[in-house]
């Protein structure tokens, strides 16, 4: 039987593969890719022999920062990077939650100083693993699922 | 290195938490100095707060230092909009040290953050009030002429009081041993539990206040258990004449045990326990301002050791 990719191929770019189905559209909204011109093929709810479903993100012609794909193992610390040139796969890349994560999420305490100033949010990440966060300021634990993007 | 502000009683070591005690020993023997002359100290109440704010005042006069602020932010630019950035960088521009109190959680951090002066964080909402924390570790210190090894015994609200949080944190450098006596609703949280485990630090939980909680105790710490806390008024009603201390259950306490209370008291604290010797609330209040005339010092780099 003939195998069909389920998202079309890409020439050069980036594909970020094994995205929790849940997670996909804030993997957009963490990469800001509403807001570039790149051709863009999101897929989602498709078979996966690893997850059951999953997603799965191309974005043409676009190779990210460091820094920049780390942000999402806030939402998806599990997903795989390929770099794509000239059809292949010339780089496999893991995400890495970093130390400190600054401005991309919101304090969940309303309290919070963060909440109410026009300042930059910090979190310390105090637990990779199971992704638990720390607000820099009010000290508030938050936990992976309760993380809100700004 | 050491600290530049005080925010969080967790930003001091144990040697800072020392060098601080033994200052405000120093203090208590003689509290009017003119080590602050010349100086200005701004006190921002954002938030309104008698005791602590009258402490710190008392405790810069007696040092000869000149104070400047607002003990209500109505009577601030920040009811005009201002942001505390600008009202934090403004003052800063002015005074040799600021002192804050602010209802919203995390303030004193961040204005440590942007102020070009110290910081002394007199409460930030429900986050944190570290001067309070060390008054509470030089009250025990000085009654018991050591933090080492020492059984306290904490009664009351346990899950919101910020005063038993950060006396927990505090006192975990000195291997303690803590007896948490509390109602259901209001129990210590499991954040401290893990806490003390990760510490080796023994406690253990007890739902009723009776004898077996005191006496093996060198300290007992009372707290407020307020009505507001609770979801469940049926449960308040319940509970509110549990927590309450007695001249007679002291009876078979230990000679050296104190009875210590953040204040202010309600009904915690029968009255007739205010005339014996082990009550220590009130000369408890009064080293608040001792420790925060060390506190200053410190900050601000003025020698004390010539005292």
């Amino acid at each position: 039987m003939r195998k069909e990719l389920q998202v079309a191929a890409l020439e050069k770019g980036t594909a970020i593969d094994h995205i929790p189905t849940n997670a996909v559209f804030k993997v957009v909204s963490l990469l800001k890719l509403q807001s570039i011109n790149n051709r863009i093929t999101i897929g989602n709810n498709l078979k996966s022999n690893k997850m059951g479903h999953k997603g799965i993100i191309k974005v043409a012609d676009k190779f990210f920062k460091e820094d920049e794909l780390n942000r999402i193992a806030l939402v998806a610390p599990n997903v795989n990077l390929n770099i794509i040139r000239n059809f292949e796969v010339v780089e496999k890349k893991k995400v890495v939650l970093p130390d400190e994560i600054v401005e991309i999420m919101k304090c969940n305490n309303p309290k919070c100083i963060t909440n109410n100033e026009p300042m930059k949010t910090r979190f310390h990440v105090i637990d990779k693993e199971n992704v638990e966060l720390q607000c820099h300021y009010c000290e508030l634990k938050i936990r992976k699922e309760e993380v809100v993007l700004l | 290195m050491q600290p530049t502000s005080l925010v969080n009683i967790g930003d001091y070591s144990r040697d800072d938490i020392f060098r601080i005690l033994q200052s405000a020993l120093k203090f208590k023997q003689n509290p009017n100095r003119d080590l602050l002359k010349g100086r200005v100290c701004a006190t921002l109440f954002f938030e309104p707060s008698t005791r602590t704010r009258l402490s710190f005042e008392t405790a810069v006069n007696r040092l000869r230092g000149r104070i400047v602020g607002f003990s209500d932010s109505a009577t601030s630019s920040s009811a005009k909009g201002e942001s505390l950035k600008d009202t934090i960088k403004m003052v800063g521009n002015y005074a040799d040290l600021i002192i804050m109190r602010h209802h919203l959680e995390g303030s004193a951090r961040y204005a440590s953050e942007i102020s070009p002066v110290p910081v002394i964080n007199a409460g930030d909402g429900s986050n944190q009030h570290p001067t309070q924390t060390m008054l509470d570790l030089f009250t025990i210190y000085e009654t018991q002429g050591t933090l080492e090894n020492l059984t306290i015994t904490i009664v009351g609200d346990l899950k919101y009081g910020r005063a038993v949080h950060s006396l927990i944190h505090g006192l975990s450098h000195f291997n303690p041993t803590f007896n948490f006596v509390a109602p259901e609703e209001l129990h210590i949280p499991d954040k401290y539990k893990t806490f003390c485990d990760s510490k080796n630090i023994p406690y253990k939980e007890f739902t009723d206040f009776s004898a077996d909680s005191i006496n093996n105790a060198d300290i007992l710490y009372m707290t407020r258990v307020q009505k507001e806390r609770f979801t469940d008024l049926m449960e308040y009603e319940k509970v509110k004449n549990v927590y309450v201390l007695h001249n007679d259950m002291l009876d078979d306490s230990k000679d050296n045990l104190k009875v210590l209370h953040p204040l202010p008291r309600v009904k915690e604290i029968n009255q007739n326990v205010d005339d014996n010797p082990k009550a220590y609330y009130f000369e408890q209040a009064k080293n608040g301002m001792y420790t925060r005339q060390a506190i200053i010092c410190d900050l601000m780099g003025i020698e004390t050791n010539l005292l």
